[in-house]
């Protein structure tokens, strides 16, 4: 019997690894991931996940580390957030090139200066080109369910990239909410063992990342951004299978919610999705023809979806909580690129919104979809990009 | 595996080999010579781990390799973390008659991945490190290193390296992990002879062999051999083993306890364009800080010193 557990989002990530029959992890802890990689000690040492566990000494080695075991033929797992993830890009860069579907929860956390724990995604959001799938999650059980997932996605030989499973800082890592754990069997036979095809392997020596000329760089370059393309057909079916066995469908690429009307779309990320969909409902009742459209995976950024819903609606209403210095929010940034070879495309404005962990609740997105739904009146914007909250 | 008898003469050396022709190393690199000694003596169940360095380059480019073993290529500083990650996979996997080496440069080791390495060792990770030590960052054109001996020429010391040379096997002795060699590839039996000892010992095993580099020390490439005989002849470089903390010196350096029978270091130096621009104080500043240094294994050599 599946059994159902009221946890925090970092245990439940822990759980996930578990299930996941994960056999190797390295691992550095730092607020807020540490209680992943404590309660993953907790399950090694107790013996109920037989897993080999390296202590590394720092990040940098965490991801160097996972290289090691995933091209020696393990199932590799990390977590790590905020200072600990951009120490890493260096070696996800080399991880991703190597083709290695290694997990790795990030739970994301702002950068300093000043130290800030606190919820912001600019810290995976900036790591957009290092090659690594990036899925966001709204809630607990999403978790689970798309670290299950992201193995099943990456293994496959279309894929053969690793993937962030990004949740905020304390929003989701420290909060209880009740999750469902399938049955081990079911999860095995979801999730088989990891057969990797090129492995370091004595009786059949191959040498993995040697010098890689002009001549054939490019080639290696663009079977990556194949793989990413065939992600965009992978991650909704796999979300779509994984919810006829276990009941749970996150929304594949984009979780879309009361859209297909919408006048006025809000496009978010991870918990504000969740916050978004109290907002709509309320402002329904107010008449406004408004929707939600929650994207779940960054990268393979989703833009033929974007362009679908943009098909029917007059105005995007994106909410960024994070900013690329010198340009706006990253999803406004994509959203834009996506559409600008379409001809009729809805007006939309950039909302910068709970940097550094400050509060985003349905309030606040109500406050946002009203200014929108202004602009969207007049057909016009009044400002590109509105930092929310901003104190004068 | 089963060589584990001690060798007397290269002529008992394995006739496999495993450094296959079309490598694209330097004439008279001695790295590459202790890469063929390395694996004849480990022979080919072992699983490389090289960072960026000029062992990245020399099996040549995609699509083919000279090792004739597997190689995990990996980024400049990780040696010690990729192999962690190696050993583990193995460990997990039920591997066990399989040897992970790292095989790092001086600044892969010295200097950037010094990090990774003290944390792998730290962890006892069950492998051998093998710092090859041209004495500078041979891979992007002789650049100074923490391995770079005073008073020599790099491009980025023109005139000359103002710093000391960072005494890595104490370091690693400092780590007390189970055993710490130096060797050269101008004594291969001394070499091979550590390897394989290293290769029956658990956890981590450090070996620290001096590679002469004619492309960055000025010498002939004929020559490379003759450089490393010098380096331990006039005790510049000394091959000694710390087997679970006791110290001991090797043939033939344990002969040259007594400062008489050392060569002067002028000798060596003078014979490299790396140390044209040294004075006449500088040599004998080196001087002294070699016969300093003999005094300390001297000390711990006689006394079987447990460090
Ligand atoms: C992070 C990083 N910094 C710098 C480099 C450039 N780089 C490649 S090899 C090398 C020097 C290697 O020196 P050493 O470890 O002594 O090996 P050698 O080349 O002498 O064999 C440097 C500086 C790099 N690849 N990665
Ligand atoms: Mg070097």
């Amino acid at each position: 019997m599946a059994q159902t557990v009221i946890d925090t989002a970092n245990h439940i990530a822990a759980y996930a690894a578990k299930a996941a029959r994960v056999q190797v992890i390295a691992a550095y802890p730092i607020t807020p991931q540490t209680s992943i990689v404590e309660r993953i000690a907790e399950l090694v040492e107790s013996g109920e996940f037989d897993a080999e566990y390296i202590r590394v000494e720092s990040e940098h080695s965490a991801m160097a580390a996972c290289i090691g075991a995933a091209a020696a033929g393990a199932r590799t797992f990390t977590a790590t957030a905020a200072h600990g993830l951009v120490l890493m890009h260096e070696p996800m860069h080399w991880a991703s090139g190597s083709r290695l579907p290694i997990v790795m929860p990030v739970a994301n956390r702002a950068l300093g200066p000043g130290w800030n724990i606190w919820a912001d995604s600019t810290d995976s959001m900036s790591q957009r080109d290092t090659g690594w799938i990036q899925f966001y999650c709204a809630d607990n059980q999403e978790v689970f369910d798309t670290i299950i997932q992201a193995y099943k996605l990456c293994e496959n030989e279309r894929i053969l990239l690793p993937a962030m499973v990004c949740l905020e800082a304390f929003i989701l890592t420290h909060t209880y909410m009740p999750v469902k754990i399938p049955d081990q069997e079911k999860i095995d036979d979801f999730l088989p063992h990891y057969k990797p095809n090129w492995i370091l392997d004595v009786s059949n020596p191959l040498s993995h990342g040697n010098i890689l000329s002009p001549e054939w760089y490019m080639e290696f370059r663009y079977m990556m951004q194949e793989s990413m393309e065939n992600a965009k057909q992978l991650i909704p079916e796999i979300d779509k299978e994984y919810s006829k066995h276990f009941g749970f469908e996150h929304g594949g690429l984009v979780d879309k919610y009361k859209c297909d009307d919408a006048d006025l779309i809000l496009l978010t990320v991870g918990t504000i999705g969740s916050e978004a969909k109290v907002a709509v409902d309320n402002l329904r009742r107010e008449g406004l023809k408004i929707g939600s459209a929650r994207i779940r995976v960054f990268r393979p950024f989703p833009k033929e979806e974007i362009r679908k819903l943009a098909e029917n609606a007059q105005m995007f209403a994106v909410i960024d909580r994070g900013i690329s210095f010198g340009m706006e929010g990253f999803i406004a940034e994509e959203t834009k690129a996506s559409l600008c070879s379409q001809n009729d495309r809805p007006l939309i404005a950039g909302f910068i919104a709970g940097l550094g962990g400050r509060d985003v609740t349905f309030k606040t997105i109500e406050k946002i979809a009203k200014k929108s739904a202004e602009w969207m009146q007049r057909g016009r914007i009044e400002k590109e990009t509105v930092w929310v909250d901003l104190k004068e | 595996m089963g060589e584990t008898k001690i060798i007397e003469s290269i002529k008992g050396l394995s006739k496999e080999e495993y450094l296959l022709k079309g490598h694209i190393a330097c004439a008279g690199c001695g790295a590459t010579i202790a890469l063929r000694l390395l694996f004849k003596a480990l022979g080919n169940r072992v699983i490389m781990v090289i960072p960026a360095c000029c062992s990245s380059v020399i099996p040549g480019p995609y699509p083919y390799t000279s090792f004739a073993v597997p190689v995990q290529n990996i980024i400049f500083e990780s040696t010690g973390a990729t192999a962690s990650g190696v050993v583990a996979a193995l460990r997990k996997r039920g591997i066990n008659d399989v040897t992970v080496v790292g095989w790092a440069g001086d600044g892969g080791t010295f200097d950037i991945g010094i990090q990774a390495l003290s944390g792998a060792a730290e962890r006892g990770t069950d492998f051998i490190y093998i710092c090859y030590d041209n004495e500078a960052y041979g891979n992007t054109g002789v650049q100074r290193s923490g391995a770079t001996p005073y008073g020599a020429w790099t491009t980025t010391t023109p005139t000359g390296k103002k710093e000391r040379k960072k005494d890595m096997p104490f370091i690693m002795a400092a780590h007390k992990i189970p055993y710490i060699a130096t060797a050269c590839p101008s004594y291969p039996i001394d070499f091979i002879r550590k390897l394989r000892k290293a290769r029956e010992i658990k956890g981590t095993r450090f070996i620290h062999l001096l590679a002469p580099c004619p492309t960055g020390w000025r010498y002939d490439a004929s020559k490379t051999v003759q450089m490393g005989r010098l380096a331990v002849q006039t005790g510049m470089w000394v091959l000694f083993e710390i087997e679970y903390g006791r110290f001991k010196l090797n043939p033939p350096s344990d002969e040259l306890i007594d400062k008489a029978k050392r060569r002067p270091l002028e000798e060596y130096l003078t014979l490299q364009g790396r140390f044209r621009r040294l004075g006449e104080e500088d040599i004998q500043k080196k001087q002294k800080w070699v016969d300093e240094d003999w005094e300390r294994y001297r000390r711990y050599h006689q006394t079987m010193c447990l460090i």
